[in-house]
């Protein structure tokens, strides 16, 4: 399956954050790669959403959809 | 906190289809009511989210097919093996109720003020967002020169077709029929590629903004060529969409 | 009551299966989804190594001695966390018994290890005794890559993420550690039947 970026999950990152969030910046912690978050490379259809470093391709973000409670861990990105 | 900007709560709400369109024999578009729609930019996207009656959910994005200022559209292209499309394109009609939630994005969007020149490069289904911004481009009395490069299988796949055709001389519009073209074709014929992009995209020098939009591969392909060229990053703007069956 | 969409009905959903079958809270259904937490791997079968890690110990198999070790048929219902089931699966499989009587071990934990990064942690009493295999064939066809190929773990009987897609080896452990999806929320040890999604459930 194709990734998509961080334009497909534009309302779940209002839903997480509670603000429009694509072209908010962010740095990858594990290779120190600029981004906002639209560019970031999304595979959606998952027990999650894993959002990954359009650089290293790491992991930076994770939502999880505990019955209809979303849980985010977004430790891989440093915002700002 | 950065980016963030003023929402009013984006909640579901049921609009109304007030009409459709069939583009294309696949491609359908559905004009929508949309109670206390609060406008939109050109290149957001809706969320719509479809429940059936044991509550089951399925929840796909759409880009908006209209201009702000326009009643909301969507165009969806119908996939062989969708869930939420074959639903959209085969079975929804006007009266309907759509829950959908919107307006979102704020990346990939182009207000006109933003100026040009402008290069839109569109993969299939991804012209859509890139009409909305030329729709914009008219309506706002806009003048900045665009170009638009349009990938398609064939002629009966183009979506838009007689609107793309009518756009007068400000909006240089650029086909290329990758599977199959009609008798008597001068234009470009395959898949896009760096040459074909060199020949058609503003010189890096006209300090250009692209949009990119369309399948992964070709998001890439195009916006990796484009940087290439010598556009800075930041002026290429990309929207992957799921694969399109092309 | 919440909105309603007319006539629509979503993906084929088979309401004819035994119910008996489907592990509570799922539907049945004949596609095979793909889902993915990142690209899919392409190891060259050369490369490929499948390995069990005791500490500083590591016995390995390369591709032509992993096919040449006993392998079988396998019919098994399958579970999904996203809440699809699809019933009589076929696989074709090198038992994880047959790997692990080559180790001496007492380690009651294991973490499922993988192509690109996926972890998933089981006790070693949920992969032993006929359980699970290491899959390399799926309907009859070598399993593709993106359903985990060249081979991915298979431990039908608890929730399917714990079947490791392009899985490389096991580390043997002595305390249980989350694997991916686990650190992310979900259960640790993922038992359908008693319906354990996520931690605390």
């Amino acid at each position: 399956m194709e990734a998509l970026d961080g334009n497909a999950i534009g309302g779940l990152l209002i839903e997480v954050f509670g603000a429009e969030m694509t072209t908010t910046r962010g740095t990858c912690v594990h290779c120190g790669a600029e981004m906002q978050m639209a560019e970031l490379i999304v595979y959606l259809p998952a027990p999650g959403t894993v959002a990954r470093c359009p650089t290293c391709k790491d992991v930076v973000m994770v939502v999880v959809d505990k019955r209809g409670i979303k849980c985010v861990d977004f430790r891989g990105l440093a915002m700002f | 906190m950065a980016g963030a900007t003023v929402l009013g709560r984006l909640t579901w709400q049921v609009a109304t289809v007030d009409e459709v369109v069939e583009e294309t024999p696949r491609v359908r578009t559905i004009l929508l009511d949309v109670p206390d729609w609060p406008g939109h930019r050109a290149g957001q996207h809706l969320d719509v989210r479809l429940t059936a009656e044991d509550g089951y959910r399925a929840e796909r994005e759409y880009s908006i097919a209209s201009a702000p200022g326009e009643p909301v559209a969507i165009t969806v292209e119908r996939l062989d093996d969708g869930e939420v499309s074959p639903y959209l394109c085969d079975e929804l009609r006007p009266g309907d109720g759509l829950e959908l939630r919107g307006p979102i994005g704020g990346y990939f969007v182009w207000p006109a003020q933003d100026g040009g020149p402008l290069l839109l490069v569109a993969g299939g289904s991804g012209i859509v967002p890139l009409r909305a911004m030329v729709r914009h481009r008219q309506r706002s009395g806009s003048e900045v020169p665009v170009r638009l490069l349009y990938s398609s299988r064939s002629l009966e796949d183009v979506i838009y077709r007689a609107e793309l055709d009518e756009l007068g001389d400000s909006i240089e519009v650029v086909h290329t029929l990758t599977r199959e073209q009609p008798p008597g074709w001068a234009g470009y014929a395959r898949r896009v590629d760096a040459a074909l992009l060199g020949e058609v995209a503003w010189p890096a020098g006209d300090g250009a903004r692209a949009f990119v939009c369309g399948p992964t591969s070709f998001v890439e392909t195009v916006a990796g060529g484009l940087v290439e060229f010598g556009y800075p990053p930041r002026r290429v703007k990309t929207e992957r969409f799921g694969a399109t069956g092309r | 009551m919440s909105f309603v969409s007319r006539g629509f009905r979503g993906r084929r959903r088979d309401s004819g299966a035994d119910p008996s079958r489907v592990t509570p809270g799922q539907y049945v259904t004949e596609d095979f989804p793909v889902l993915s937490a990142g690209p899919t791997p392409h190891t060259p079968l050369d490369d490929w190594t499948f390995s069990i890690v005791d500490g500083d110990e590591r016995k390995s198999w390369t591709w032509e001695e992993f096919r040449e070790l006993p392998s079988k048929t396998v019919t098994a219902d399958i579970h999904c966390v996203t809440r699809w089931s699809k019933l009589d699966t076929t696989w074709e499989g090198v038992s994880v018994d047959t790997l692990l009587d080559e180790v001496a071990t007492e380690a009651p934990h294991v973490l499922a290890f993988c192509d690109g990064g996926y972890t998933t942690n089981l006790p070693i009493a949920d992969i032993t005794d006929g359980k699970a295999w290491v899959a390399f064939g799926y309907d009859v066809e070598p399993l593709d890559p993106g359903h985990g190929g060249p081979a991915r773990l298979l431990v039908p009987h608890l929730y399917f993420w714990k079947s490791a897609k392009w899985v490389r080896g096991l580390e043997l452990r002595e305390e249980d550690e989350p694997g991916f999806w686990e650190t992310y929320g979900y259960h640790l040890y993922g038992d359908p039947w008693r319906e354990q999604r996520y931690s605390g459930d």
